[in-house]
C-alpha cells in the first residue's frame, strides 16, 4: 500500500498573525512559515504505518508556491520517500486542492490519504472530507487512533462528546487530530538525505483543475480587541467580584 | 431563499447547536430542517416546534443512526435539489458532514460563519480568530457551517412546522459505526454552560486536576474545560479542550486556572463575557484578555476560593 500525505505551508503556529493595514489579508512578509502542525501528525502517522509493515511508500504532496518545496523537504526529512509540488502563487481553496488531490490519487492509487484536520491559516477544516466525497471513498476525520485491519481501517475519532470509532473500507481518507501521535524531529543526516529524494514539480493545469476562487475575500479585519481588565489582590476580592457577577 | 438546516441530535433530543444554526439560517430565508437518524421521530416532533421553522424533513433509517458522512451526505445532496443553502453547526458532526455535501454539490463551503452580511456574504474567523474575513460566495448554492456562539438560540417552542418523511439511499456500504466512548456527566455541557472553569498544564496530573478544579466547578454549577496541554497530558478527556482546534465557548464567566493564554487557547474563549484568570506569572498572556486577574499560586488560591463560596 502507498500512503499519500498532503502537507500545507502555513504561518508558524508560534507567530501572532498581523492584519495588513489595507485590509486585504494577513501580512506574511518576513514571517516564519512551517508545515501545518496537523500535517506533521499526518506524516508521522504514515511513517508509523509504513514502519509497521502495512505500507511500502509515503508520498508527500503540497499545493502552493515554490517555497512549499521546503515543507516537502521537511516531510522527506521526517521519512517520506518522495514528494510532489503542485506549484502556484495563487491561493488555492480547499475545493480546488481536493480536486488536484483527486487527480493525484488517480495516478498514484494510494490505499490511504492522511491529511490534517485543519490548516491553521484558513481554519477551513474541509479538504479531507471534500477529497473523500470526490473520490466516493469513506472518511475518518479528527483521528486519534488509526488501525489497519486487512482491507479496512479502524479510525477512532475525537468528537464533541468524547471518542467514536468507525470502520472504513480501504482505500480511505483520514484526517488527523492532535492526540494521534507526536511527530518526530528530522535528524541532521535525514535532512541531508532528504535533499536527494525525488521531488516532482507540477502545475494545477497539469491536472486540468480550475483553481479560480469561489469565495471572494472582500476584506480582512482585526477582530474586536479585548482590553486587559483589573487585577485583584486577594481571593476575598475575587469572591466579591464573582458575587457582583451573580455567579456566586 | 430556502435553507436546509442539519438538526444535531442524539436520536432522542434536539441539541442546542441546532437552535443557534436556525437563527443564522433565518437571516437567509425560509428555514427547513433535516432530522436524519434512527428511531428519531420524537426528535422530529420537537424540531417542528422550533420557532420560525416551516418544514421538517425526517429521514428515519438505521443507516443514519450515527450520522456517518458517507450515508447522510447523499441524502442531503438529494434534498438540496429543492433548497438554496445547507447550514450545519460547526460541531464535530457538522464539520464532518458539510464539506462532503459541499464537494458533491461542487460548492466551496463557508466554514464557521460569525455573521450574515448579505445573501451571499458572511464573516468568518481565520488564523485562530486573529483576523476576520468578509467573504462573498459565487456558487449557485451555499454550504455553511455556523459558529454557534455567534448566533442567539432560536426559541425551542412556538413553531408548528409541517413534517415530511423522506427516504435516501441508506447505507453506502463504505463505513460502519463500531462504538463510542461518550462520557455522561451531571455537569452542564461546555458549549452551553453559563460558567466554565478551565484548567491548564499547571494542574500537574489527572488526580490534581480533579481535586482542584472540580470542587470549584461544583460550587459555581460550572462546566469544566481545559487547555490542549492538559488534555495531551491526560488530565482530562479530549472533549474538554477549548480553543482554535477544540471547542469554541462564550459563557457569561470563563475562569482560566493555570493556563498561559496561547493564541490557540484564546481563539476558543475570548468571546466570553467576563474572563477571570488565576496564574502565578503576572506576565502570562492570559492577563491581556482577562477582565479580572489574580496573580497567585493556584494551589493556594483555588482551594481558598472554593472554601469561601
Ligand atoms: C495546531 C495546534 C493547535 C492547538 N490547539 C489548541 C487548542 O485548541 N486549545 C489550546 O488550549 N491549545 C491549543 N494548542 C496549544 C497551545 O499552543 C498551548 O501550547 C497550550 O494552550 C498551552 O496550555 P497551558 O496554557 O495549559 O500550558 P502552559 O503554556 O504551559 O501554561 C501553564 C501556565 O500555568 C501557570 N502556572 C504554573 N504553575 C502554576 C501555579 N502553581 N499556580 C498558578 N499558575 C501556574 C504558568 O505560569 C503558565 O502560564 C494548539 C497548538 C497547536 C500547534
Ligand atoms: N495547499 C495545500 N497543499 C497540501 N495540502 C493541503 C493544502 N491545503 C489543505 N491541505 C490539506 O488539507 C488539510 C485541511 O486543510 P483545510 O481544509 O484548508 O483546513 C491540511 O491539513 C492539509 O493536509
Amino acid at each position: 500500500m502507498k500512503i499519500l500525505v498532503p502537507v500545507k505551508r502555513v504561518i508558524d503556529y508560534n507567530v501572532k498573525p498581523r492584519v495588513k493595514a489595507d485590509g486585504t489579508g494577513v501580512d506574511l512578509a518576513n514571517v516564519k512559515m512551517s508545515m501545518n502542525p496537523f500535517d506533521e501528525i499526518a506524516v508521522e502517522e504514515a511513517l508509523k504505518i509504513k514502519e509497521a509493515g502495512s505500507a511500502e511508500e509515503v508520498v508527500a504532496v503540497s499545493v502552493g508556491p515554490a517555497k512549499a518545496a521546503d515543507t516537502l523537504r521537511t516531510a522527506m526529512a521526517m521519512g517520506a520517500d518522495r514528494a510532489i509540488l503542485v506549484q502556484t502563487d495563487e491561493e488555492v481553496e480547499p475545493l480546488a486542492v481536493a480536486k488536484i488531490l483527486k487527480a493525484i490519487v488517480a495516478e498514484e492509487n494510494p490505499g490511504l490519504v492522511i491529511l490534517g484536520k485543519q490548516a491553521i491559516d484558513d481554519d477551513s477544516n474541509q479538504t479531507g472530507q471534500m477529497l473523500a466525497a470526490l473520490l466516493g471513498r469513506p472518511q475518518g476525520t479528527f483521528a486519534s487512533k488509526v488501525v489497519i485491519e486487512g482491507d479496512a481501517v479502524a479510525v477512532t475519532r475525537e468528537v464533541d462528546g468524547g471518542l467514536e470509532t468507525v470502520k472504513l473500507a480501504l482505500p480511505a481518507i483520514v484526517t488527523t487530530d492532535l492526540r494521534l501521535n507526536e511527530p518526530r524531529y528530522a535528524s541532521l543526516p535525514n535532512i541531508i538525505k532528504a535533499k536527494k529524494k525525488p521531488l516532482d514539480t507540477k502545475s494545477p493545469a497539469d491536472y486540468g483543475v480550475d483553481i479560480a476562487p469561489r469565495l471572494k475575500t472582500l476584506t480582512v479585519a482585526e477582530p474586536p480587541v479585548r482590553s486587559a481588565g483589573i487585577k485583584v489582590e486577594s481571593v476575598d476580592a475575587l469572591v466579591a467580584k464573582l458575587k457582583e457577577l451573580g455567579v456566586a | 431563499m430556502k435553507t436546509l438546516v442539519w438538526v444535531e441530535h442524539d436520536n432522542a433530543a434536539v441539541k442546542d447547536a441546532t437552535l443557534h444554526t436556525v437563527t443564522a439560517a433565518a437571516k437567509l430565508g425560509d428555514v427547513h430542517l433535516l432530522v436524519a437518524g434512527a428511531g428519531c421521530a420524537a426528535v422530529a416532533e420537537a424540531a417542528a416546534q422550533i420557532a420560525g421553522v416551516a418544514k421538517v424533513h425526517l429521514a428515519d433509517d438505521a443507516a443514519y443512526a450515527h450520522a456517518l458522512a458517507e450515508n447522510v451526505a447523499p441524502l442531503i445532496v438529494g434534498l438540496m435539489a429543492d433548497h438554496d443553502a445547507f447550514l450545519a453547526p460547526a460541531t464535530t458532526t457538522g464539520k464532518n458532514v458539510a464539506p462532503r455535501v459541499a464537494a458533491l454539490l461542487d460548492v466551496m463551503q463557508v466554514s464557521d460563519i460569525l455573521s450574515v452580511e448579505g445573501e451571499k456574504t458572511f464573516t468568518r474567523p481565520i488564523y485562530a480568530g486573529n483576523a476576520i474575513a468578509t467573504v462573498e460566495s459565487s456558487d449557485a448554492k451555499l454550504v455553511i457551517t455556523v459558529r454557534t456562539t455567534a448566533f442567539d438560540k432560536a426559541e425551542a417552542t412556538g413553531g408548528s412546522a409541517s413534517l415530511e418523511a423522506v427516504a435516501g439511499a441508506g447505507d453506502a456500504g463504505l463505513s460502519s459505526f463500531v462504538g463510542a466512548e461518550i462520557a455522561t456527566s451531571e455537569r452542564p455541557e461546555l458549549t452551553s454552560a453559563k460558567v466554565i472553569v478551565s484548567g491548564g498544564r499547571a494542574l500537574k496530573d489527572a488526580e490534581t486536576f480533579e481535586a482542584t478544579i472540580l470542587p470549584l466547578a461544583d460550587k459555581l454549577g460550572a462546566a469544566v474545560g481545559a487547555s490542549r496541554a492538559a488534555v495531551d497530558a491526560g488530565y482530562v478527556p479530549n472533549d474538554y479542550q477549548v480553543g482554535q482546534t477544540g471547542k469554541i465557548v462564550a459563557p457569561e464567566v470563563y475562569i482560566a486556572v493555570g493556563i498561559s493564554g496561547a493564541i490557540q487557547h484564546l481563539a476558543g474563549m475570548k468571546d466570553s463575557k467576563t474572563i477571570i484568570a488565576i496564574n502565578k506569572d503576572e506576565d502570562a498572556p492570559i492577563f491581556q484578555v482577562a477582565d479580572i486577574g489574580l496573580v497567585a499560586d493556584l494551589f493556594d488560591a483555588v482551594p481558598e476560593l472554593t472554601g469561601k463560596l
